[in-house]
């Protein structure tokens, strides 16, 4: 942006020969766009020659160049002779420069008809969802397949990786999934008590809080916690990896990925979801307790008592063998999403949206399964 | 050129931590003039390069550019003078969400109001300027190869027809008849423009052919500064070694000088 006070100008003045153009003031690139559409309206005469006069102009740039000859160019699809002797050495040398490069370039990729990308989009999607479908099973083997090998040779798995990322999941998640677990236990103990008062049962709130705690809320919020918080971050880590061509990079140098960024990851979580679990098992009653001895008047001997009465082993394993299983949902799903990424920054984005969606979708359609499964055996 | 300098610096320290990477450093740069800096990887140029845009706090000294202080300055006024320069990072620093064409297009759309049209024109001919052809236009930077990524970005640079222009390598990566073509046209618009051009370059050819003068970084400071021939002449053993060395004999830098059968 060259600096020029002068407001730009131009005058059209036609003769027995044709016509000049004087120009003047400063045509620079902060000017060009009101000018653009002034040069627009111009009316160029039919035949004859055109003078480009530049004598009066203080400054121009390429911007400014650029306009001064597509009025040339206009002017010769009109069969005007177009004179550009009266423009100044510096200015013609510019015209000359942006003359050279007009080369008309397409901005965006080519857009299809509305209805006809839509139709596209859609039937794109559904192979692709198939596809994909295809992909992440053959991922689980592919991790499944290492799992294997680093199990015959254990010196093979990065220890000090999983005890990072073991903190990274598990240590540092316990405030947020105590919190969540302990209101969880406070909200269940007042809905279950507000409705098992009409029957005079308030003291059967122990067993709803214990049983639907350490059966399904415990593990359901520490997994989707555990997907929000360290799915997605999985996924972003891995992606930009992807795009910094780190990971073209570890395949050359004969490092696999999916042993040093998958595994650790998938152990770590697969290690600290069953005691998170735990955790909030035990956060998420202590809250139901709190809230029955606040607002029940029930003595925190009699909760334990009902307590012992109420749940049995079972109860808390239903909850706990789920745990490793969902982790693995999820760092399996975060890893692969990452490994999706191409192109840039906005593709990380997209994928790690995608990883914690998918990933709470499996979590809860694994819990589904679970329960038919332990309803029929039982448990 | 003119005695004002556009670009001023007395006394910058810089420092990341212990570690600093200039003490003491002056410079200036003058209207109209291509100054080459050069220096060993890892002496700081960037980093000096940074600095003068504002991108990085020194710890001491000061730098004006056009004549305003920019430490010190606030974020908006820092705004407005950028729209004077143009950067093009050693990394290409496309926007990776946009295509090349959109790219050229943000600066413009975000600093002046013209309708799309124009905007479109300009970005196809300052894409053939810096010598891509037209079809990667509608590319995202993602599909790019190293020396487009180099040219995209120096055609952003270019997108506001900038006052100063600050080139961090902008020839690495290009091929020697693409690097020609680069040392061509930053020459051909800085006698059309008057402009300005602060580059950063380790390639010999480049420095040979464009800069006017060339500053040397060692020692946390600005050693040497001076025509070719002052470089030439110089003792400093690794400004000897630099443009003594075998690939200053392939750039025919001795025969220029005089110095010497070649290589
Ligand atoms: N963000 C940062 N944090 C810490 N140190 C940095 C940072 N940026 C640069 N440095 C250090 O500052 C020094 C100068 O770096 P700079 O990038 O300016 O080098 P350079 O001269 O541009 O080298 P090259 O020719 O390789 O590009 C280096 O030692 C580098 O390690
Ligand atoms: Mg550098």
């Amino acid at each position: 942006m060259t600096a020029g006070d002068e407001r730009p100008s131009f005058e059209l003045v036609t003769d027995d020969e044709g016509a000049t153009v004087r120009l003047a003031g400063a045509w620079t690139v902060e000017t060009a766009g009101p000018l653009f559409q002034e040069l627009q309206l111009l009316r160029l005469p039919g035949r004859g020659r055109l003078i480009l006069d530049g004598a009066a102009l203080s400054a121009v740039d390429t911007a400014g160049a650029w306009l001064i000859y597509r009025l040339g160019r206009e002017a010769r699809k009109n069969n005007l002779a177009v004179d550009l002797a009266a423009m100044r050495g510096p200015h013609r040398s510019l015209i000359d420069e942006v003359a050279a490069n007009d080369a008309p370039c397409p901005v965006t990729p080519p857009h299809k008809l509305g209805a006809v990308q839509l139709l596209e989009d859609l039937g794109k999607g559904t192979a692709d969802l198939w596809r994909e479908g295809l992909k992440f099973v053959s991922f689980v083997g592919l991790v499944v397949v290492t799992i294997g090998r680093t199990l015959l040779q254990p010196q093979r798995l990065r220890f000090t990786s999983v005890v990072y990322h073991m903190e990274q999941v598990g240590v540092r998640a316990m405030p947020i999934v105590g919190l969540m677990a302990f209101l969880l236990g406070i909200v269940i103990a007042q809905q279950g008590e507000f409705q098992l008062r009409r029957f005079g049962a308030e003291v059967f709130v122990v067993d709803l809080v214990a049983i639907s705690i350490l059966r399904e809320i415990a593990i359901l919020i520490t997994a989707i916690m555990l997907a929000g918080r360290s799915g997605s971050a999985f996924t972003a880590q891995i992606g930009t990896m992807v795009l910094n061509e780190e990971i073209d990079a570890m395949r050359t140098l004969g490092i696999d990925p999916i042993e040093t960024l998958v595994l650790p990851r998938l152990f770590a979580i697969v290690l600290m979801t069953p005691l998170l679990t735990f955790y909030s098992d035990i956060i998420g009653i202590f809250g139901g307790g709190l809230f029955s001895w606040l607002a029940l008047d029930m003595t925190p001997a009699a909760f334990i008592d009902r307590l012992n009465a109420a749940i049995t082993t079972d109860s808390f394993l239903v909850g706990i063998i789920k745990a490793p299983f969902f982790a693995a949902v999820i760092a399996l799903a975060g890893c692969f999403e990452g490994l999706k990424v191409s192109g840039g920054a906005e593709s990380v984005g997209k994928q790690t949206t995608r990883s914690v969606v998918e990933s709470i979708f499996l979590v809860i359609v694994l819990d589904a399964a679970f329960a038919v499964f332990f309803s029929a055996i039982n448990m | 050129m003119t005695s004002d300098p556009v670009i001023k610096v007395r006394g910058l320290k810089t420092a990341f931590g212990p570690q600093v990477v200039h003490d003491n450093l002056d410079i200036d740069v003058y209207q109209g003039e291509i100054i080459g800096v050069v220096g060993g990887s890892g002496t700081g140029k960037s980093v000096l390069l940074r600095s003068i845009i504002g991108l990085l706090h020194p710890v001491a000294g000061s730098i004006e550019v056009l004549g305003k202080d920019i430490i010190g300055m606030s974020q908006h006024e820092l705004l407005e003078l950028a729209v004077r320069w143009g950067v093009l990072f050693q990394h290409g620093a496309l926007f990776t969400s946009l295509t090349v064409a959109q790219n050229i297009e943000a600066p413009l759309r975000e600093h002046t109001k013209m309708p799309q049209q124009l905007m479109d024109e300009i970005a196809s001919y300052k894409l053939s300027m810096v010598g891509l052809p037209p079809d990667a236009g509608a590319k995202f930077p993602a599909e790019l190869s190293g020396g487009m990524i180099k040219r995209a970005a120096l055609a952003r640079s270019l997108a506001l027809d900038p006052d100063i222009l600050f080139l961090d390598e902008p020839t690495s990566g290009l091929d020697p008849i693409g690097a020609a073509a680069f040392d061509g046209l930053i020459r051909r618009l800085r006698d059309a423009l008057g402009l300005t051009v602060f580059l950063v370059t380790h390639d010999l050819d480049t420095l040979h052919a464009v800069c006017d003068r060339i500053a040397v970084l060692a020692e946390k400071r600005v050693i040497v500064i001076g025509a070719m021939d002052d470089m030439l002449a110089c003792e400093h053993p690794w400004v000897r070694e630099y443009f003594h060395g075998p690939r200053s004999r392939a750039a025919g830098l001795h025969k220029a000088a005089g110095d010497g059968p070649q290589g």
